[in-house]
């Protein structure tokens, strides 16, 4: 009986490569061991998981000298559940309808300041620096959770997957600066303190506001539900006719 | 957990179908979020059925945004050559829009307080 040759690394390499359950394995782990890294260091917003995990796996990818979209195979099972997790919004938004019914005007009033005074800022001086036009359309919903803000870019003609990096920038920037500037600013009450994180900073912002108080946190997820819904109608509007004003 | 897995894609189908019948500039999955608190306001029973699933997803949801965060790797030349722009308009235009925020809020919050002060304060 002849033995077959041990298959060699290369081939195991070339198989494995080729099937999903890599690119997802991957992505797990990487991401969980980001997480234990965050949860050590006290859940400090510079060791936020999502660009540390991002950062790993882009740099294994590119040693390896593997495309992005044969990752992307495996990675997709989980980038799928964007989808059911932008539904089930619904249920922390539910929760909270007795304080937006008492708030509602204040809430609604500061949640479209927030919304059409950081998307036209950011279009606007990104153009005034001379950013490209599928830059500015990427660029636009930057403040909204992430599954939104790729749909919105889309819309516009911008590049969802560079949408999605600067989403993350965003909510980096928003989560580290806010506690500055509020202190600066003698903001305190944590209800403004976490409904501006969630209205500008989305799930990372959201996630910070709960590290301070559950009552930010309370409203930092109200805000981020709503503006989800609110940026979804208004920004392919707003922002649309400011790129083609531009 | 899958019957309210199965309510998620099935509010997440509806919010697609609706946007592809009307053409709304709406992502369908925000529509789904749409219709399911509307179910949840005519039936807030259902949420007992539904949290757990809807918490534990909503808990990761940062894992979520890794796979789409890798494709970093196709726009590092892009990044690269607007780094200026993009990073004074994304810094700035995020403070800019915390500020407004939180200042509309106070002062709304303050001019609501005032015009239901003689009622009560609360």
């Amino acid at each position: 009986m002849a033995a077959e040759s041990p298959p060699s690394l290369m081939a195991l390499w070339v198989y494995l490569a080729a099937t999903p359950l890599l690119g997802l394995t991957l992505t797990l782990l990487v991401y969980h061991g980001a997480f234990v890294l965050y949860r050590r260091s006290g859940f400090h917003p510079l060791a936020n998981p999502v660009p540390l995990a991002v950062a790993v796996l882009a740099t294994l990818l590119w040693v390896t000298g593997t495309p992005y979209a044969t990752y992307f195979e495996g990675a997709q099972f989980v980038h799928f559940l964007l989808g059911p997790a932008t539904v089930a919004l619904a249920v922390p938004l539910f929760e909270q309808m007795h304080r937006l019914r008492r708030l509602a005007l204040p809430l609604l009033g500061a949640l479209v300041a927030g919304v059409v005074v950081t998307t036209v800022s950011a279009i606007g001086l990104a153009w005034a620096l001379g950013a490209s036009r599928i830059t500015l359309a990427s660029l636009a919903p930057k403040s909204v959770t992430m599954p939104v803000a790729m749909g919105i870019a889309e819309k516009l003609g911008g590049l969802p997957s560079l949408t999605a990096v600067l989403v993350m920038a965003t909510g980096v920037s928003a989560a580290l600066g806010a506690r500055y500037l509020f202190d600066a600013l003698r903001i305190r009450e944590p209800a403004v303190r976490g409904f501006a994180l969630g209205t500008i900073a989305h799930g990372i912002g959201t996630a910070r506001a709960f590290q301070v108080s559950e009552e930010a946190g309370a409203f930092a997820g109200l805000a981020m539900g709503l503006s989800a819904l609110f940026s979804a109608l208004v920004l392919p509007w707003l922002a649309g006719g400011l790129l083609r004003v531009l | 957990m899958i019957p309210a897995l199965a309510t998620l894609l099935v509010f997440q189908l509806l919010g697609e179908v609706a946007v592809r019948l009307t053409g709304a500039p709406v992502p369908g999955p925000v529509v789904g979020l749409a219709l399911l608190l509307l179910a949840l306001l005519l039936r807030p029973s259902a949420l007992e059925a539904i949290k757990p699933t809807t918490q534990g997803l909503l808990q990761h949801l940062s894992l979520l945004f890794v796979p789409a965060g890798v494709g970093v790797m196709q726009h590092l030349q892009r990044l690269g050559d607007e780094a200026l722009a993009l990073g004074v308009a994304l810094v700035v235009s995020t403070l800019l829009g915390l500020l407004a925020t939180a200042f509309t809020l106070l002062a709304l919050m303050h001019w609501q307080a005032r015009r239901e002060g003689p009622r009560d304060g609360g």
